[in-house]
């Protein structure tokens, strides 16, 4: 980073747009899971922090080191790759702890009305599909 | 052969991801990274599924498809929050009935719809063969079921199966 100053004006600006455009999409997300309301709405705006926000940070980065060391810097790849693979575990694991609570109760603490929730035999089967 | 080093293309991957992250390319790594990797796929391996992906040219389609869907709808996602939720937006569990069977093929598909603001995997029963998505701005029912298996399902079978 003490080099920053060697970057090109050109090149600094397209880092700083990647990284506001990355991190204006995380907090629309944050403010969206503030203010929506029900758990499975609250589920969706997040999403945008860690798809597209994480994709520009990193390709921030990536436009940053390749600038700075002169040689291309692409590991930032493998990052991208370790959030696409294991978002879905956590990101299931949620929805089907809350669709567990969901039927054990019928209808959301938080006074929503009872969305129409999916039989039981997809939580019958839920072993198999945690494969 | 197929004992000592099962899943040649997996410890590949591995052996390149380890060299990324090292970041050099020296012979004492290269060792090392291909032993690591060799005895992670060896512990992996009874837990793995064979998988090829059949068409390459379809596998690159897929993902094009996949790139514009995910900012197409993190745009959509985004106008609807700061338009302030919105009363007339309606939500809601879709049941999709899918051919795709292959577990390698059905992971690739919750990949790509948890990457997709808007859309949750909320369930999949293996035996009538039935995703539930949860769907943020569900416009209509028919509609998403056209899309995951028009869009996805018919390039995930063509890639994997």
């Amino acid at each position: 980073m003490s080099h920053a100053a060697a970057l090109p004006p050109l090149v600094g600006a397209l880092v700083a747009l990647l990284v506001l455009a990355g991190a204006a999409l995380a907090m629309i997300g944050s403010w969206g899971l503030l203010r929506l309301d029900g758990f499975y709405n609250r589920i969706h705006p997040p999403t945008m922090g860690t798809t597209m926000g994480v994709a520009l940070v990193l390709a921030a980065s990536a436009v940053l080191f390749t600038a700075l060391e002169s040689r291309p810097v692409v590991h930032e790849a493998a990052i991208a790759v370790f959030m696409i693979v294991t978002t879905p575990v956590t990101f299931m694991l949620l929805v089907r702890g809350a669709l567990r609570r969901d039927r054990a109760l019928a209808g959301n603490r938080d006074g929503t009305p009872a969305p129409r929730l999916p039989d039981d035999a997809g939580a019958a089967s839920a072993p198999a599909d945690g494969r | 052969m197929r004992r000592a080093l099962p899943f040649p293309v997996l410890w590949a991957l591995l052996v390149g991801m380890w060299l990324l992250l090292v970041e050099t390319l020296d012979p004492a790594h290269v060792v090392l990274g291909a032993l690591v990797a060799g005895v992670a796929v060896r512990l992996l391996a009874p837990l793995l599924e064979p998988a090829r992906v059949r068409r390459p040219l379809a596998f690159l389609e897929l993902s094009a498809l996949v790139l514009a869907d995910v900012v197409r709808s993190n745009v959509a996602v985004a106008r609807i929050v700061l338009r302030g939720g919105g009363s007339t937006r309606t939500t809601g569990f879709v049941d999709i009935p899918l051919a795709l069977r292959s577990p390698v093929a059905l992971a690739a598909l919750a990949c790509i719809v948890t990457s997709t603001p808007g859309t949750a995997w909320a369930g999949y029963d293996a035996r009538r063969g039935v995703l539930t998505l949860h769907v943020f701005d569900l416009v209509d029912e028919a509609g998403w079921i056209r899309t995951i298996k028009g869009r996805y399902e018919r390039l995930l079978m063509e890639v994997f199966e």
